[in-house]
């Protein structure tokens, strides 16, 4: 009888789990559908706000406005120089906090956590007057110099927590095999915190990608993909924007899918 | 005699103000299987790090065929070692790893395959080559480890527990299995346990470590039959150790226990010094009715405790004044249990003078 009710009151957990899950996931998801399902809109007047009909149009007509097209462009230069430099700054800091132990090095930890802690307003603004103060043009380079900056510290906090279940042992093995340092970091240590290194940086394209408070305050006359949607805000958003929004979710999802992918596969080789 | 292969002189290490390595000094022959035994933290694995390369000593000298190599890194020495983790290369195949310090000599090819293929065969583990670390199981795993560090016939293999993470029964058959590899490739071993059973069956010599420094440095018999020291009567063996005043009569040392009991074992045994034992191994001792006739040495005692252990049994007898002695004797004659000794019966333990041992002072006391 107890045990009847004990399975009765577990299907009935269980069902709630699948319930709760798939309710978490839809509001996770909800804005992003809408998103892609209004780049499929046909908006009667500039506002995409409301549903008037479907077309391809906004599809067709993805690089009709140069402006834009130009202001997504910048966004993906700057991620991804930005990614690649805080990605290997970021990467190789992990590696000298987690295995060396130096003067400064708790202060060196607690700096680096500062800008995630910090308010991205007050960091903007800041680094704005930095600059100016310093009197280097505010244009793309001073974009990648601020980017670089915060995308460091999620790269570092990232790759710390990868690096510290590290077996240090794999590259004493492969100095005792004749390698030297230089030959142990890219045929041992390398391709094992690859994965890692990957992550991060899926991290820090999104991020920069993204990025419109700090963005905003250092761009001078240039234009990002966010910058360019918020000036757009007040004339009404050219439902293209949406197109691209959607393009970009699109490209990290195949990103990630990928990477947990060859993870995957490699696992099951392993296996 | 033989080449010596590896050296230390005075080696010491101190981790802040521990000192892990407390001056160290010996000789490796060339092709010898020596071991470095004692219990956890006596420094064993210190001071193969330091043969190794990983740890540089604080003070003293390391020489490999007779050249310093004190400071030099590990990647430059002629040694490998056989980690006690393994530390297999996750991300390379088996074949990959076991060829890891060939490719970084230089070798190319076919000489790798060649080769490789050889170190597998050695280790019995040909087919597995395309396989990852993961789908091993611990013996394989330890295998493969061997198989990557003798591939480079290194002038010295260095082993830390490497047989640590096996079974009881799998531990048994790898170190049979090790020994006939040494044997086979004739490469000088270096080997770190804090199992005494694997030390004796494997090493050509032992040294007996304790805090840091080791306390006597012998083949197995004689770390067996003539333990100098406490510690190493201790570790190695099991042993009763009689302690009491000493005294010297004609080539004998004697001992006065304090229930007024007098044994002798001959100068020749060692030195008991001033602060020594006589010791005997409990398959030494024979248990007689009381008033039997003795072999020299003899006291009076009861049978306490007794296990039937197969091969032997064990008793424990309780002499006067508290003594407890440890005796097994061999289940030759008997079939059943019921012929042992009982709990309770009064025996005299016996054994000749020369059977014993003596231990002298404590090393570094
Ligand atoms: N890197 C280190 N820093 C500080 N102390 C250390 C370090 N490595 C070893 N020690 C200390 O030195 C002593 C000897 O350590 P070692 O690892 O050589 O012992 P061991 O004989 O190999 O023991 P086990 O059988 O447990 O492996 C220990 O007291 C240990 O705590
Ligand atoms: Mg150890």
């Amino acid at each position: 009888m107890s045990g009847r009710l004990g399975g009765l009151i577990n299907a009935i957990l269980s069902r709630a789990l699948a319930v709760y899950a798939s309710l978490a996931l839809m509001y996770l998801l909800l804005p992003i559908v809408t998103i892609a399902i209004f780049s499929f809109n046909d908006p009667v007047g500039r506002s995409n706000y409301a549903w008037a009909g479907f077309t391809f149009d906004n599809w067709l007509t993805l690089f009709r406005d140069p402006t834009l097209v130009k202001a997504v462009g910048t966004s993906l230069r700057i991620a991804l120089v930005s990614t690649l430099i805080a990605t290997t700054i970021g990467t190789l800091m992990a590696m000298a906090l987690v295995r060396y132990r130096f003067r400064f090095r708790k202060a060196i930890d607690l700096f680096v956590f500062l800008p995630l802690a910090t308010p991205e307003i007050v960091l903007g603004a800041s680094l704005l007057t930095l600059f100016v103060t310093l009197q280097i043009p505010l244009g793309e380079v001073t974009l990648i110099l601020a980017h670089v900056m915060f995308n460091v510290s999620y790269v570092v906090v990232t790759m710390k927590a990868r690096l510290s279940g590290f077996d240090m042992r794999l590259e004493e093995a492969a100095a005792d095999l004749g390698a030297t340092p230089w030959q142990t970091f890219w045929r041992v240590t390398f391709p094992l915190i690859l994965p890692g290194i990957g992550a991060s940086a899926i991290l820090a394209f999104g991020l920069s990608l993204d990025d419109f408070v700090i963005t905003r305050f250092n761009a001078g006359q240039v234009q990002t993909f966010p910058v360019y949607v918020y000036l757009k805000v007040q004339k009404g958003i050219p439902p293209q924007v949406n197109a691209f929004a959607t393009l970009f979710f699109m490209a990290t999802v195949t990103l990630v899918a990928l990477g947990a992918l060859l993870q995957r596969r490699r696992a099951t080789l392993k296996q | 005699m033989a080449d010596v292969d590896v050296r230390l002189v005075n080696v010491t290490k101190k981790f802040g103000d521990q000192t892990a390595v407390d001056g160290i000094t010996l000789d490796v022959s060339d092709g010898e299987f020596f071991t470095l035994l004692g219990p956890s933290g006596c420094g064993k694995t210190t001071t193969l790090r330091m043969i190794g390369g990983f740890e540089q000593p604080t003070s003293g000298l390391i020489e490999l065929k007779g050249e310093d190599v004190t400071f030099l890194p590990a990647h430059q020495r002629d040694v490998n070692t056989v980690f006690q983790s393994y530390a297999l290369f996750p991300h390379l195949t088996i074949f990959e790893n076991v060829a890891f310090g060939l490719r970084r000599s230089g070798i190319k090819g076919g000489e790798v395959t060649r080769r490789v293929g050889e170190a597998l065969e050695l280790v019995q583990l040909v087919g597995f080559e395309q396989r990852y670390p993961a789908q091993l199981s611990g013996g394989q795993a330890q295998r493969v480890a061997l198989a990557r560090a003798l591939v480079n016939r290194p002038a010295v293999l260095l082993l830390d527990e490497p047989l640590g993470a096996l079974d009881l029964k799998l531990r048994k058959q790898m170190g049979i299995e090790l020994k006939r590899i040494q044997r086979e490739v004739g490469i000088t071993f270096i080997y770190v346990t804090h199992d005494q059973e694997e030390a004796m069956t494997m090493s050509d010599r032992i040294a007996v470590m304790n805090k840091g420094r080791y306390e006597q440095l012998a083949g197995p018999e004689t770390l067996y039959e003539r333990p100098a020291t406490r510690f190493v009567a201790g570790f190695v063996g099991a042993s009763n150790l009689l302690e009491g005043r000493i005294g010297s009569e004609g080539d004998q040392w004697t001992v006065t226990l304090p229930s007024g009991s007098t044994i002798r074992a001959p100068k020749s045994l060692g030195d008991i010094g001033a602060t020594g034992a006589i010791g005997v191994r409990p398959e030494k001792l024979s248990l007689l009715e009381p008033g039997q006739e003795s072999k020299g040495n003899a006291l009076e005692g009861v049978v306490v405790d007794t296990s039937y252990l197969g091969v032997i049994t064990q008793y424990v007898v309780e002499g006067a004044g508290g003594l407890r002695l440890l005796v097994s004797e061999q289940n030759v004659d008997r079939t059943t249990r019921n012929d042992t000794w009982r709990p309770g019966e009064r025996v005299t333990l016996t054994w000749r003078p020369e059977h014993g041992f003596v231990v002298g002072d404590a090393v570094g006391a």
